[in-house]
Parts: structure tokens; C-alpha cells; sequence
């Protein structure tokens, strides 16, 4: 059970980088939408005995991080009609290059904060920080706006994979606040979204140049 | 009645929505605005010996730290909601509904963290301020407008997020110690001797980044510059005087834990010196600026450094802060309205454009210039006492090098923004620039007006009344019971 659980963590790991190494923003999306429903699974093998406000948290999450989320950000590229980041800030290679470095960094840091003993031995507090670090990348080093809100989104997800480790502890209420939260962050970004690219008709945030010292 | 104060300006919020007219939906904020500052009034009225006033079983609770701070942002929200109908009224051109309606659920939402004793709500409610007062920086649907929101949203959000990070690190750090996993704040002060120290660290780092990006402190500021350079001026009062105190609060509240915990030379420390790096920024970007919106950011940004500078000498200094938090929050006030009608006069917000403004809008040019005069703590004015008491503060606690840097930066700002200020008021017009149709009146210079006598009022003499509360809110804040 528990190597399943580690296999799969890893696999959201990589995710990271699949979702820093691709051009292709429907790509992206992919990546980050199944990234979201790993972690819809993860409370399975986090919390020993499953209430029913846990399995509420499951189908929530699955539903909004891959199907909701997803289908209003791919009805985003089709009105603004882009399908490719252009010419990012850092480039595909040397950004996939900081992600592993990144990963690599929060494997050490995570080693030194202590763990109590029922998860000393999982990957989840590495894999929250770096999955957290790459959304960071793509925030800043993208330039269209649909991939910042897909770096928001990573990040986010990094956010909720650290939760996990809180499940049992924490009220319901932060958690279900989680998630509505990020759900009317990325509505509200999507309509400036939409805004963007009519003003624009690109949809890239290279031409938000006008305010700067 | 605690539930009101958040359900009350919902529900006029909702009024706001539905209301069909655009001539007379303006009007609904003054009235809403009065309608809360007399609930606030009645329940800060209530004497301290009677059980605090609390709900949701301790989420919510009005202790005096949260007091200081909903007095204030009630009191600017009422002063700004004078200002609304006037001003709204010369941009009748533009819808203001989503305008009139997010004022106030950002009325409810800051309301709400000012109440909350639980970390958890407290950051929901800090996000819901993110996004509810975002439409409201681009109520002027250009460019410009645009990439200003966009920044905002997306710095704040990334800054929210990390906060959030942060609380989920905090809680862990008491499961960690096997105490009973929690963030209601009261139990997280009492259980802080035993929180797990490396967990506390990561916590205390990870909630200052993220909330001092919504406070503006450098360098998470660069939403700052934009968002208050395009947004109306009646919405940037409302963001460099409300949504940077409640971060602020929240900020206090991570503070408060770390205080009373293994971490507090350490929380102090980062204080000390992101508050002088914030004053540091502000300094070199306010020496030359041209935009004088812009220039009021930056002067944010100094203030929101002087702020947690305060409580990180600590002693009297926390004390200043307080106060100074209300100082800065009414003389932004005045600077953002009054500079809201200089740009109305003109059309232009920079230097190159805008001279000579004592003779084309009388009023509103020597109120600018009172609000700068007040601003860099010239005496008499209420800023001067806030910042005399933190830096006495800071000798007497033998934070030389911390005094002198004080004094330094507060000096080159002075002379920074006296450039701009002057620019903009003295002389005469430029010749290229055509007069707009805009001319001071009461409706758009009485509120700057009471926004002046206010910070004069502090400056002279600091009421009874509010002086209890400041000296219980900075007791509180130094632990002391």
C-alpha cells in the first residue's frame, strides 16, 4: 500500500516537470489536471479509516481539479485562440534544469524538518515544496496569462499535498475553504483572462508592459 | 451582533447589486457606511468588564488589537463613502454597480478579519479581500487598468497562497509536538513554549512573505506601484488604509504566537530589517518619480516598513506603530483623494502635465500638500507624535544603528517626495494642457476636509478613549495580560 502511495507521489512529481518542459498549452493543462486528480486519490492512503466528509473531499476535489477547472481553462484557449508559450522568460530547457534542481533542493530541506512517526517515511512534504517551486517557475517565467494561472494552479496543488498531512487533524471547514477559494481564484482570473484577450487578442501578459519604472 | 457587523454590509452589498439606478446607487454607501460605523460604535462602547464579544465558538472574538483596527477601517470606509456619491457622479459615464457592490463586501471581508481568532478563516477572509477588491482597480476598463489588476490578483493570490502554506506549518508544528492540532489562535499563544522550533521557523517565514505581499513590504511590493497608480483614488484609500492594516493584523497575530514561543528574537529580527529594507526601497524609487499616484505607493511602502519596524524594537515602539497605523491609513487618505481630484483637473497624473495645481484647483492642491506635509511627519500633524514614539522607542531600547537608518530614510523621503509635490502644486499650468471641466466643490473636498481635521486632531491630542484602547491593543501585543 504504501509503495503505491510513494510510486504515486513520484509520479506526481514528474508531472511538475512534464507540465515545465511542455510548449503546447492544452499539454499543460493535461498535466496539471491529473496532477489534481492524484491528489483527489491521496487521501486514501493518508487517512486509515475513511469518513464520509473525506470521500465529500475526494469527489470535490477529482470533480474541480479534473473536469471543472480543466474544461473552463481549455474553453480559454479556444476564445483566445492560443496554443503555444511563444518565448517564455527562461526557456524550456534551463527552466526543466532549475524544476530538477528545485526538487532536488526541497528533498535536503525537507529532511531536516521533523516528522512525526506515522509519516516520517513519506515523500509528501518534498514533493508539496517542490511541486509549490515550479508552480513559482511558471508564474514567473511565463508569459502568457493562461500558463501563470496554471502556475498558480501547481502551486496550489503543492499546497494541498502538504494538507494531506493535516487531514486527520484539521477541520473540515479550512480544507472545503481550500478549495472554494482556488476555485474563485481561477473564475476570477478567467474573466480577466477573457478581458486580456480582447483587449489584446493574443492573450499574453508581454503586452502588460506599460506600468514600470 | 458580532455576526452583524459582517452580515450588515453583505446585505447592503446585495442592496448594491440589485439597485437599478446609476444615479442614485452611489448614495446607498454613505448610507451604509453610517449605518456600520454606529454598530461598530456600539459595540466598541461596551465596557471591558463585560464578556468579550465573541461567536462560532471562538472563531470569532473582538480582543483590543482587533479593535484598534476595526475602529479605524470602519471610520475610513465612512470618510470614503462621503466621497463616493461626488465622485462617482463626474465618471456617470462609467456602470457602477460591481463598483459600489465590491466596496462593500470588502467592507464585510476586512470586517471579518479584524474578528477572526482562527487562522484558518482569518486567511479566507484575507483572500476574499483579494478578490472582491480587485474589479475596483479596473473600474476604468483600459490597458493599463487591466495589466494593474492582473498583476494584483496574481501577486496577491501567490502571496495568499504561501500564508496558507504557512497556517498548514503551523498546525504541524503542534501536531508535531503532539499537542491537538489547531489554528485557533488563542490555543496556538497558549500551547506557543511548546510548538516544534524548525516547523515554527518555516511557519513564521512562509506567513510573513505571504501576508507582507498583500501589505506591500518590499521586495513582494511590485503589484503596489500599479494597482494604486490606475485604481480610483477613493480605491486606493481603501487599499493603502484597509487591505495593507488587515494584513498587517494578520501579520501581528503570527507575531503574537511567535512571541510567545522559542521563535521571538527571530520574528523580531526579520521585522527590524524587512521594515527598514521596505523604507530603503521607497526611498530610492520615491527620489525623481513623475507620477505622483505612483509616488503615493511607494510612500505605502514606507509606511507599511515603519509599521512592522515598530513592533519589532517593540516596548513603546509597538505602541507608535499602532498609532501610526491609523496616522498613515486618514493622511493617505487625504493624499489619494486629493490626488484623485488633481488627476480629475488635469487629465494627467505626471509632472510633465500636471503644475501649477494651488491655482487651478485651489482646494485640492493645498490639501495635497497638507497630506504631504503630514505624511513625512512634519508637525503638527498626527504622523509626527507615531513616529517620534518609535524612534524614541528605538534609543531608548539602544537600537542606535536602527534609529539613525530611521532618521536617514525618513529625510531623503522627505526631500524625494517634497520634489514631486511641489512640482506638481507650485507654478503655473502648463500651457499645453487644457483645463477639464472638473472644479473643486464641496461633495469632492468637504471629506478630505474631515480626513485633515482628523489627522490634526491626532497630531494635537489623542483622545482618552482611544488611548486605553492603543495602550490595551500594545499590551497585548507585548504579551503582557
Amino acid at each position: 500500500m504504501i509503495q503505491v502511495f510513494d510510486i504515486l507521489i513520484i509520479l506526481a512529481m514528474t508531472l511538475n516537470l512534464v507540465a515545465l518542459g511542455a510548449s503546447r498549452i492544452r499539454g499543460v493543462i493535461n498535466a496539471v489536471a491529473l496532477q489534481g486528480v492524484l491528489l483527489g486519490v491521496f487521501p486514501l492512503f493518508v487517512h486509515p479509516d475513511i469518513e464520509p466528509h473525506i470521500w465529500l473531499l475526494i469527489i470535490v476535489t477529482i470533480v474541480l481539479k479534473g473536469r471543472v477547472i480543466p474544461a473552463f481553462l481549455f474553453q480559454a484557449v479556444r476564445e483566445a485562440d492560443i496554443r503555444h508559450e511563444v518565448k517564455p522568460v527562461v526557456g524550456f530547457i534551463s527552466s526543466l534544469l532549475l524544476g530538477a534542481v528545485g526538487t532536488g533542493l526541497a528533498m535536503m530541506y525537507s529532511s531536516t524538518l521533523p516528522l512525526t512517526e506515522e509519516h516520517s517515511s513519506m515523500l509528501l512534504v518534498p514533493a508539496a515544496l517542490s511541486t509549490v517551486w515550479t508552480g513559482f517557475l511558471m508564474l514567473t517565467t511565463r508569459r502568457k496569462a493562461i500558463m501563470q494561472v496554471l502556475g498558480f494552479l501547481l502551486l496550489e496543488n503543492g499546497i494541498l499535498l502538504f494538507g494531506l498531512l493535516l487531514l486527520e487533524a484539521m477541520p473540515f471547514l479550512v480544507e472545503a475553504g481550500v478549495l472554494l477559494d482556488l476555485f474563485t481564484g481561477v473564475f476570477v482570473m478567467g474573466i480577466i483572462i477573457h478581458h486580456i484577450s480582447r483587449e489584446f487578442a493574443s492573450g499574453s501578459t508581454e503586452h502588460l508592459s506599460h506600468l514600470k519604472e | 451582533m458580532i455576526y452583524l457587523l459582517v452580515l450588515f454590509p453583505l446585505a447592503m452589498a446585495v442592496l448594491a447589486l440589485a439597485s437599478d439606478s446609476n444615479r442614485w446607487r452611489p448614495w446607498l454607501l454613505p448610507l451604509g457606511a453610517t449605518g456600520q460605523l454606529g454598530l461598530v460604535l456600539a459595540i466598541l462602547r461596551q465596557s471591558p468588564d463585560q464578556t468579550p464579544v465573541s461567536g462560532l465558538g471562538g472563531w470569532l472574538l473582538l480582543d483590543p488589537l482587533g479593535k484598534v483596527v476595526l475602529g479605524f477601517l470602519t471610520v475610513l470606509f465612512f470618510l470614503c463613502s462621503l466621497y463616493a456619491p461626488g465622485y462617482l457622479a463626474l465618471r456617470a459615464d462609467r456602470p457602477n454597480r460591481v463598483f459600489c457592490t465590491n466596496l462593500f463586501a470588502s467592507l464585510a471581508m476586512m470586517t471579518l478579519v479584524t474578528l477572526s481568532h482562527h487562522l484558518g478563516l482569518m486567511w479566507v477572509a484575507m483572500e476574499a479581500t483579494t478578490l472582491v477588491s480587485a474589479p475596483s482597480i479596473y473600474f476604468n476598463h483600459n490597458a493599463r487598468s487591466l495589466e494593474a489588476t492582473w498583476k494584483y490578483l496574481l501577486v496577491g493570490s501567490v502571496g495568499i497562497s504561501l500564508a496558507l502554506l504557512g497556517s498548514l506549518f503551523l498546525a504541524y508544528s503542534s501536531l508535531k509536538s503532539g499537542l491537538d492540532s489547531t489554528l485557533l489562535f488563542d490555543q496556538l499563544v497558549r500551547d506557543a513554549p511548546h510548538l516544534s522550533p524548525p516547523w515554527l521557523h518555516a511557519a513564521f517565514a512562509l506567513l510573513f512573505v505571504g501576508y507582507g505581499t498583500k501589505m506591500g513590504l518590499a521586495p513582494m511590493h511590485s503589484w503596489k506601484p500599479d494597482a494604486y497608480g490606475e485604481a480610483p483614488g477613493i480605491v486606493g484609500t481603501l487599499l493603502a488604509g484597509g487591505v495593507t492594516s488587515c494584513a498587517f493584523l494578520a501579520i501581528l497575530r503570527i507575531y503574537q504566537i511567535c512571541r510567545a514561543g522559542p521563535e521571538a528574537e527571530f520574528a523580531r529580527d526579520v521585522m527590524i530589517s524587512m521594515g527598514l529594507l521596505s523604507m530603503a526601497v521607497a526611498a530610492v524609487f520615491m527620489v525623481r518619480q513623475r507620477d505622483f499616484k505612483r509616488m503615493l505607493a511607494y510612500s505605502s511602502i514606507e509606511h507599511m516598513g515603519i509599521l512592522v519596524l515598530g513592533v519589532g524594537i517593540g516596548g513603546l515602539a509597538a505602541y507608535g506603530a499602532l498609532l501610526h497605523l491609523i496616522n498613515n491609513g486618514l493622511t493617505k487618505g487625504v493624499l489619494f483623494l486629493s490626488a484623485g481630484n488633481i488627476h480629475r483637473a488635469y487629465g494627467s497624473k505626471l509632472t510633465d502635465d500636471v503644475r501649477g495645481a494651488l491655482r487651478r484647483v485651489p482646494l485640492s492642491g493645498s490639501l495635497f500638500l497638507i497630506g504631504f506635509l503630514a505624511i513625512t511627519g512634519s508637525p503638527p500633524f498626527g504622523p509626527f507624535v507615531s513616529e517620534l514614539t518609535i524612534l524614541s522607542a528605538a534609543i531608548e531600547r539602544s537600537y542606535f544603528l536602527v534609529g539613525g537608518l530611521f532618521l536617514l530614510f525618513l529625510g531623503v523621503i522627505f526631500i524625494g517626495m517634497g520634489a514631486t509635490v511641489l512640482t506638481v502644486v507650485m507654478g503655473n499650468p502648463p500651457e499645453h494642457v487644457k483645463p477639464t471641466t472638473f472644479h473643486d466643490n464641496l461633495s469632492t473636498g468637504g471629506p478630505i476636509l474631515l480626513f485633515v481635521a482628523l489627522v490634526l486632531l491626532l497630531g494635537l491630542y489623542i483622545p482618552a478613549p482611544l488611548e486605553t484602547l492603543l495602550r490595551e491593543a500594545a499590551a497585548q501585543l507585548e504579551g503582557y495580560p
